[in-house]
């Protein structure tokens, strides 16, 4: 059967300036990091994300290849507003689409379900209306006439995502405690990709963990990529936590230039193996 | 913190505690210091029946203290993110959030100051306020009751307020509740005709001139405003044990 495994580099080698990327896990959580990475090194511009966002977004906002955002919230977790995200927006270099975070999830499903849109009560009464011009509402259709917001499909083109363990055809295992909208992610997406902490033979994944940790299969992925420490510095339960010495290093970044070339320099332009040599240290 | 003498955050917290009292076998998410003590206040004393999470994935069937990590032992139940949307929007669910703007009619700001297409300061975004809203029961918790917070209008409208709601028509807002403002200064809500914000009690020792002064828009004031209940020593040996380290100390003005 068909071995799916590649490299980062080859994974994010599909991308072109100008497409819309999914990116899954949650916050400061579970981030394919090593994707973004690949993404830094490769230079795509144009981009706009659609995530749950963290560091992904904070990142590639200062990279300055960004150029719109689509989230529910932009979050370090266990520092509030991810910060790097925060200049973007407020030196206004950033085209934002904000929703409310249930509402992106609606999104991501309709696009999974090949829908328009899927309609909820979220949304209406607020401004998230006002500043989503784009966001319509319906009318329900039977007796109650009730008017819904019809959330317009996030469409993707490539998702990335990074589980704990995967099999070389595609099949991926989320081991910690919340799987996310990662399995959403890859059917919002033309194309996904999958990272993981290691490859391991099919027949160990029901070892591994309870069969509702078997959350990717292998129709959803296009290439798996083994990237040990591919989530840095966002956590990876049970195989690490987050690095919170290294995340508050990196969100100082945004309160000074200079620190930011030198984080760029040393962490973002090397190779994925040079950084994780660079951490480990 | 070993004293049994009940201090100003303690009396919040309690106040908190009540926004609760009613809600039966439902989840309560707190967010926050004194919203998550007063929470587990509540379900450590007269709310045993109250759902609530470790703020992660897991149900807790008891109430721990704050930071405290939970065994297997603690827990009743799965809660992932998945699992909370679906639960807000089975609206099974009563919410305290903050409010960095909150005003008459409660609309809640969260999202940002200033303009929101260029921000002046980005805060955290809408989050789940609209969904929330508009899906179950809110409350909201401020921790420093002043005019720049309860404000006349607010920068962008994240939670909806009850005019807001009401414009929507009966459909639409019909599962929309706000049911109280917890604040460093007293306990608020909206249980008037056009549902204003309403002063319920003052915490001990605030004047009323105190919130008059520090509240940017017209509150409606009863002939009868209470004093906030004061814990017992008993509750106080309880949010003792709640709050080993004293967060709640620290995040209330006084």
């Amino acid at each position: 059967m068909n071995d799916k495994r590649m490299t980062v580099d080859q994974a994010v080698a599909e991308v072109t300036d100008g497409m819309t990327i999914g990116i899954g896990g949650w916050g400061s959580r579970r981030k394919p990091m090593a994707f973004v990475r690949a993404l830094v090194r490769k230079g795509v511009k144009d981009l706009t994300v659609v995530s749950y966002g963290g560091p992904d977004i904070g990142i590639l906002c200062a990279t300055g290849q960004l150029k719109k955002a689509v989230y529910g919230f932009v979050s370090l977790d266990s520092i509030p507003l991810e910060p790097l995200f925060r200049k973007a927006r407020q030196n206004g270099t950033l085209e934002a689409v904000e929703l409310d975070e249930g509402m992106f999830l609606l999104g991501l499903r309709a696009a999974a379900q090949r829908l328009p849109f899927l309609a909820t009560r979220v949304g209406l009464g607020s401004e998230v209306l006002k500043i989503n011009p784009h966001l319509k509402t319906v009318k329900s259709p039977y007796e109650d006439g009730e008017e819904l917001v019809a959330v317009p499909a996030l469409n993707v083109d490539i998702a990335f995502i990074h589980m704990n363990r995967a099999d070389a055809l595609g099949n991926g295992q989320a081991l910690g405690r919340d799987p996310y909208f990662d399995n959403i992610f890859c059917m919002a997406a033309k194309k996904a990709f999958m990272s993981c902490e290691k490859i391991v033979p099919t027949e160990q994944l029901t070892s591994g963990g309870p069969l509702q940790s078997l959350l990717i299969n292998r129709m959803m992925v296009s290439g798996v990529v083994e990237a040990p420490g591919g989530a840095h510095f966002t956590e990876c339960p049970p195989d690490y936590g987050r690095d919170e010495k290294f995340q508050r290093e990196y969100a100082a970044t945004a309160k000074d230039e200079q620190a930011w070339e030198v984080f760029r320099t040393k962490y973002l332009e090397a190779s994925e193996a040079d950084y994780q040599k660079a951490v480990a240290s | 913190m070993s004293s049994a003498e009940a201090t100003r955050a303690d009396v919040c917290a309690l106040a908190v505690a009540e926004c609760f009292r009613s809600d039966g076998e439902i989840m309560v998410s707190a967010m926050g210091t004194t919203p998550s003590l007063g929470a587990r206040l509540a379900k450590a004393t007269f709310a045993p029946e109250l759902l609530m999470t470790d703020g992660f994935n897991l149900l807790l069937r008891r109430a721990l203290p704050l930071g405290a990590k939970p065994t297997d032992q603690d827990v009743e139940g799965w809660m992932p993110f998945g699992a909370v949307f679906e639960t807000l929007w089975w609206g099974r669910r009563h919410v305290m959030m903050g409010a960095s703007q909150i005003d008459q009619f409660g609309n809640q700001n969260i999202a940002c100051i200033g303009r929101w297409e260029r921000p002046k300061a980005q805060l955290l975004g809408v989050r789940g306020a609209p969904g929330n809203t508009i899906n179950h029961v809110t409350s909201y918790w401020v921790p420093n009751h002043n005019p720049r917070a309860l404000v006349a209008e607010v920068d962008m409208v994240s939670g909806v307020g009850y005019d807001r709601a009401a414009a929507l028509g009966p459909e639409s807002s019909r599962f929309h509740e706000i049911r109280r403002v917890v604040t460093n200064l007293g306990v608020f809500d909206f249980n008037t005709p056009d549902h204003r914000m309403r002063l319920v009690s003052l915490h001990p020792g605030v004047e009323l001139q105190q919130v008059i002064d520090n509240t940017g828009f017209e509150l409606v004031i009863p002939d009868r405003v209470d004093i906030t209940p004061v814990p017992t020593p008993e509750v106080v040996g309880v949010l003792r044990e709640l709050d080993p380290q004293g967060y709640a100390q620290k995040e209330v003005v006084v």
